[in-house]
């Protein structure tokens, strides 16, 4: 066996802690890698000291985006809040509204009739589908596969045009509102909704047969970017970053919300907690959601209640209290701590989201030692959306 | 979750607890009471995933309110913790020790609020904010309408409308 030299001692650390590196000695370089990418990684960027072609530190730089949402929130009643929410997340802004509706129901005592909670988890289901899919283009893409994301965008495609008919917007749906839902399927919707997953799974068979199946791809994720399972909690890993290390945590089964314990699933679990594994999660993930997406039209009421009965909301106190409600999106558990004060505004918003730690501590542990070409490869496997950072 | 707080108030003096839901429970406590607590919940109680770390600005209470949500997932549990702190130099010890990634909502803390956690790793570095020298911004008594008014100008030909008079008119025309 070749050897192989311990590399976790490398550069020394001062008597501080921090890492003995001296720029002008010539053996170190600053490179930023960001905040334009190639990828899905979005507008953060790392900044990297290498020596040679490793890295011997990284650092996440957030801020590119940052537009003050909890704050703005401060200054808004209720209702006002529910179309900034899900600007927070791009691909898949739908759980900002879920959870904020449903933080606002609990706090003012409003209960969402059950035709709406199906529709909710619909739309759910379907924005996880559109985000996998971004993700498969961007992680084909930092491994030099350009193609898979003009497939994978493709379908996506289809499954906006989904929800525009349903939602009316392709992007930000602002559909899933306090206390309900703001319309129902329209006619002929689960037909066309077969016609799309049936040409998901079609392109998904192709991803896999070039991608996941491609010795490049395979030689460069396998092995790669490997999160301790001993990790998982100190860090805060949460969705498939942790399932792909068999740690299955999955808020649908661990704290069944909607109609999740009326649909037939079970956590994806990986084992080996590589790059190529946390893949291969989300592409299982995915075609499980094309399932869950088929069980939901199959299984949901034909017929009933959109919304309940809230009071007026330009008059709407909600008297002092404080909840926080979860959801499992596709980066894993996505949260909303609300706190309400009596008045007609929010007290304080406070948002979860997967990345803020994904992104920050844990990157910045991963990075270290690690070859400058896979970087990249690293940032998208753990699936990050910087505006949850910065809010 | 009645129990589990009966359970803790035998070894450490505690404050209000507040049931939120089966499943969600926040229990106030004394600053010194934090870290002998978390430690307890996390390595004898199982609440091992700290979910969320954040801050609450009761300003007409002159206080802050900081919230560690804990959250157990064997039997899919959550506990805050709330601990109220002086508004004036606001200070409280780090838990990055005990969390690597609290270190993070710390350092968006002192930027945010502008509470203080020494010893915490690079706590003191800009995080979202790059060269800002007014007040902490999610203080409640930082004016975002004084501020945007003061750094951005208005492009010309713009009418602006108050949102809350707009719908009014809007809503009730004949002023009901």
């Amino acid at each position: 066996m070749a050897y192989q030299p311990d590399r976790s001692q490398y550069p020394q650390k001062k008597a501080d802690g921090s890492l003995d590196i001296d720029l002008t000695s010539g053996k170190y370089l600053k490179l930023w890698q960001g905040p334009q990418h190639p990828g899905i990684t979005g507008n953060m960027s790392v900044e990297l000291t290498v020596c040679g072609d490793e890295v011997v530190e990284g650092i996440t730089h957030v801020g590119y985006l940052h537009r003050g949402f909890e704050k703005l929130m401060e200054r808004r009643t209720f209702i006002q809040c529910f179309p900034i929410v899900c600007r927070i997340c791009v691909p898949e802004p739908d759980f900002n509204e879920y959870c904020y509706a449903a933080a606002v129901e609990e706090l003012a005592g409003i209960e969402a009739p059950e035709y709406a909670n199906w529709i909710r988890t619909l739309i759910l289901e379907m924005g996880r589908i559109n985000s996998y899919l971004m993700y498969c283009g961007g992680q084909a893409g930092s491994f030099g596969m350009g193609v898979i994301s003009q497939w994978t965008t493709y379908v996506r495609d289809l499954m906006l045009d989904r929800f525009e008919e349903l939602t009316g917007a392709r992007i930000y749906h602002m559909f899933i509102l306090p206390g309900g839902v703001r319309d129902r399927l329209p006619e002929g919707f689960a037909q066309r909704m077969e016609e799309t997953l049936c040409e998901i799974e079609s392109t998904m068979s192709d991803v896999y047969d070039t991608m996941y199946c491609n010795a490049v791809f395979k030689k460069r994720s396998v092995g790669v970017g490997v999160i301790d399972v001993d990790l998982m909690d100190s860090y805060g890993v949460t969705g498939p970053n942790a399932r792909a290390g068999g740690v299955a945590k999955d808020v649908r089964k661990d704290q069944p919300y909607l109609v999740y314990p009326e649909l037939e699933f079970e956590p994806i679990l990986g084992q080996d907690s590589d790059i190529y594994t946390r893949a291969d999660v989300r592409r299982q993930d995915l075609l499980q959601s094309v399932d869950l997406v088929r069980q939901i039209l199959a299984k949901m009421p034909k017929e009933g209640a959109l919304m309940a009965k809230i009071p007026s909301v330009m008059h709407w106190k909600i008297p002092r209290g404080e909840t926080y409600v979860r959801g499992e999106c596709s980066r894993g558990e996505y949260g909303y701590y609300l706190v309400t004060d009596g008045s007609g505004y929010p007290r304080r918003v406070n948002v979860r989201g997967p990345s803020y730690t994904h992104a920050m501590a844990l990157l910045e542990r991963m990075i270290v030692n690690l070859n400058i070409a896979d970087v990249a490869g690293l940032m998208v496997s753990l699936h990050t959306y910087p505006p949850e950072i910065e809010r | 979750m009645h129990e589990l707080y009966e359970k803790l108030k035998q070894y450490y003096p505690l404050g209000e607890l507040t049931e939120q839901r089966n499943n969600l429970a926040f229990i106030t406590l004394k600053q010194e009471q934090l870290r002998p607590v978390l430690l307890h919940l996390r390595d004898k109680e199982n609440y091992t995933h700290l979910v969320i770390l954040t801050a609450v600005d009761w300003l007409e209470d002159n206080c802050f309110q900081l919230t560690y949500l804990l959250s157990n997932r064997t039997n899919a549990t959550d506990i805050g913790l709330r601990l109220m702190i002086p508004r004036d130099n606001a200070t409280m010890e780090s838990i990055h020790d005990i969390w690597p990634t609290a270190a993070t909502y710390q350092r968006e803390l002192r930027e945010m609020f502008g509470i203080d956690f020494p010893e915490s790793p690079r706590v003191n570095e800009d995080f979202i904010l790059e060269g800002w020298n007014d007040i902490p911004p999610y203080r409640r008594d930082f004016d975002t309408l004084k501020f945007s008014e003061e750094t951005f100008a208005q492009r010309p030909g713009r009418e602006t409308k108050d949102p809350a008079e707009h719908m009014k008119q809007k809503l009730y025309p004949d002023g009901a």
